[in-house]
């Protein structure tokens, strides 16, 4: 525990040195301040919108989207962040002869594992569940709406970055930094594609798609966390306004129950097990 | 003697990398406070034995223990202190920082007195807050090896630790070494500086192909020249021949009736006996 703290805190050490952390606040700044402008623009348009549609509720519709389009934004950034702060955690680092001071302390492979886990996941979820949070009160300023829920979402997408580190840490001992980080980015990649797949299919009424989306986003549960994330803002929502949100681009999305989350639990584990056994058998 | 476990303990190793074998059955051993130089050509296994050693590769087979743990257990590490040949340090990190953040991972007491003390010793006191990014091969290679002194190591493995250093730099190596071995602490030196390692070891031991093909002490390998006698009809060579067998060869030559001239006991030096050995390649 001691050495994964050490571990931990030389990441972030590192990530404050070289300013990471500076070029994300300024672009989440930035990433925000573009978002409201956007919610301001729409809300002033929403009045109209509503006119014409009864039964549908303006605010409701347009603030759900937007905030779906937000959170589609923060897993991306998160995601980012996820893997730029573990691409060469191990096989990166030790090809250039960084790791092999640290290893032989005395400190043990599985708690190095876990010290740049701890700093990895602790960075991201942070971020993502402010950045989500944030985009929650833009979207409250210019439109009258709150979202059905906001913890279980919130935490949902952390849950979801936290995934994607742990893949992105676990690929670093087997693949170099570029390789790494490209494969990263093609799950991620895979895992939206997959998702869009069974919103058209439901828009479509296709089990097919639906099938494909499902599994798909069994094997990649980031996806199946945002997704529940995005279901999970309109949980209450029905009526025509429901309709209208699932026929938008954020709408639709799928629920996976309670088993994700034992499974997700797994899913951890098993990315552990598996990062440490290729990790323990590598020579440095 | 009895009871310490030897510093390092090396048996059978062997580690093959897919079809390469690069270490072949090697046993060493590095007694309590003995300093062994390990020399070889390139690509002879002195930097994977000591990898094993550290627990940063894995033997294919055999066993190798550090203070009698097994090597990359975490008690074998907490007794060594290691510099690879092929390091670097965070670039962002200086100097007195990253020996802060070493003592933390060897849970050294020691604090800023003997981070001040090992910086001296490797010459760079006068700039502890200098970036590692910022300093030159040779300075952070000085780094390097304060930085494996940190936490008095039972062990220290250094491969080719003067590889980038200047001859002062090289001196305050061999005395730094010098002063550990007089407090106990064993060190294994890679390197191929073959006067150094004559200059300091206590013992050397010479592989090549994966193999040992030589131990002992430098003086020892190094005798066994043979005596070279000029005599009327010429320069004749004794190659098996030692010191104390001189009277008795130049009782012979008289009584063979030649004229002895000159006499001379040759002492092949470490490098001719390496260069035999591995074949100057
Ligand atoms: N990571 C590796 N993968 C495959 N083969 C390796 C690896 N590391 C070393 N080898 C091979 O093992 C053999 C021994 O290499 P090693 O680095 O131990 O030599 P060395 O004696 O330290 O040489 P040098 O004096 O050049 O440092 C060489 O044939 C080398 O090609
Ligand atoms: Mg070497």
């Amino acid at each position: 525990m001691r050495g994964a703290g050490i571990v931990a805190g030389v990441a972030l050490r590192e990530s404050v040195r070289r300013r990471v952390f500076v070029v994300v606040a300024l672009l989440t700044v930035a990433f925000l301040g573009l978002y409201g402008l956007g919610v301001w623009r729409v809300s002033r348009e929403v009045t109209e919108f509503g006119d014409f549609q009864s039964g549908v509720d303006g605010d409701v519709v347009a603030g759900a989207t937007l905030l779906g389009l937000s959170m589609f934004a923060t897993l991306f950034l998160g995601a980012i962040l996820a893997v730029f702060l573990t691409l060469n955690a191990v096989r990166g680092d030790a090809e250039r002869g960084l790791l092999q001071p640290l290893i032989v302390r005395p400190l043990g492979r599985g708690t190095f594992l876990l010290g740049r886990f701890a700093a990895t996941a602790g960075v991201c979820v942070t971020y993502t569940v402010f950045v989500f949070l944030a985009s929650v009160v833009i979207t409250n300023l210019f439109i009258d709406w709150w979202p059905d829920r906001l913890f279980v979402p919130a935490f949902q997408m952390a849950v979801a970055v936290a995934v994607l580190a742990a893949l992105a840490l676990g690929g670093s001992v087997l693949l170099s930094s570029t390789a790494n980080g490209i494969a990263i980015f093609m799950l991620f990649g895979a895992g939206l594609t997959a998702g869009l797949l069974g919103q058209i299919g439901e828009a479509l009424s296709s089990e097919t798609l639906q099938d494909v989306s499902q599994v798909t986003s069994w094997i990649l549960p980031f996806e199946a966390h945002y997704q529940n994330a995005l279901s999970q803002i309109t949980a209450d929502t029905f009526g025509f306004s429901r309709f209208a949100i699932d026929l938008g681009p954020f709408g639709g999305a799928q629920e996976f129950g309670w088993f994700l989350w034992p499974f997700t639990a797994l899913y951890l584990g098993a990315i552990a097990f598996g990062a440490l056994a290729a990790f323990r058998r590598r020579d440095l | 003697m009895a009871g310490v476990p030897d510093a390092l303990a090396v048996e059978d190793l062997r580690k093959r990398y897919g079809a390469n074998e690069a270490l072949k059955g090697v046993d060493l051993t590095v007694g309590e406070g003995e300093l062994v130089g390990l020399l070889g050509p390139n690509g002879a296994g002195k930097s994977t034995l000591v990898k094993i050693a550290c627990g940063l590769v894995q033997q294919t087979s055999g066993s190798a223990a550090v203070a009698g743990a097994p090597a990359g257990s975490l008690p074998a590490n907490r007794s060594l202190g290691y510099l690879a040949e092929l390091f670097r340090f965070p670039d962002w990190l200086a100097a007195d920082e990253l020996l802060q953040l070493h003592q933390k991972l060897v849970e050294s007491r020691g604090g800023a007195a003997e981070r001040r003390e090992l910086l001296e010793l490797v010459g760079l006191g006068e700039v502890p807050d200098r970036r590692v990014g910022q300093m030159s091969k040779g300075m952070q290679q000085r780094l390097g090896i304060a930085q494996a002194m940190l936490g008095e190591p039972k062990l220290l493995m250094l491969d080719e630790p003067t590889s980038a250093l200047d001859p002062a730099g090289r001196r305050t190596v061999r005395e730094l070494l010098e002063t550990l071995r007089s407090r106990g602490v064993a060190v294994l030196l890679n390197s191929h500086l073959l006067s150094e390692v004559e200059l300091v070891c206590d013992r050397v031991v010479m592989i090549a192909r994966g193999e040992v093909v030589a131990a002992g002490a430098p003086e020892e390998l190094s005798r066994a020249g043979g005596v070279e006698v000029t005599t009327g009809r010429g320069v004749r060579h004794f190659a098996q021949a030692t010191r104390e067998e001189l009277p008795r060869i130049v009782r012979e030559l008289v009584a063979e009736g030649e004229d002895v001239y000159e006499i001379r006991v040759l002492r092949s030096s470490l490098e001719d006996v390496y260069l035999e050995l591995v074949g100057g390649r």
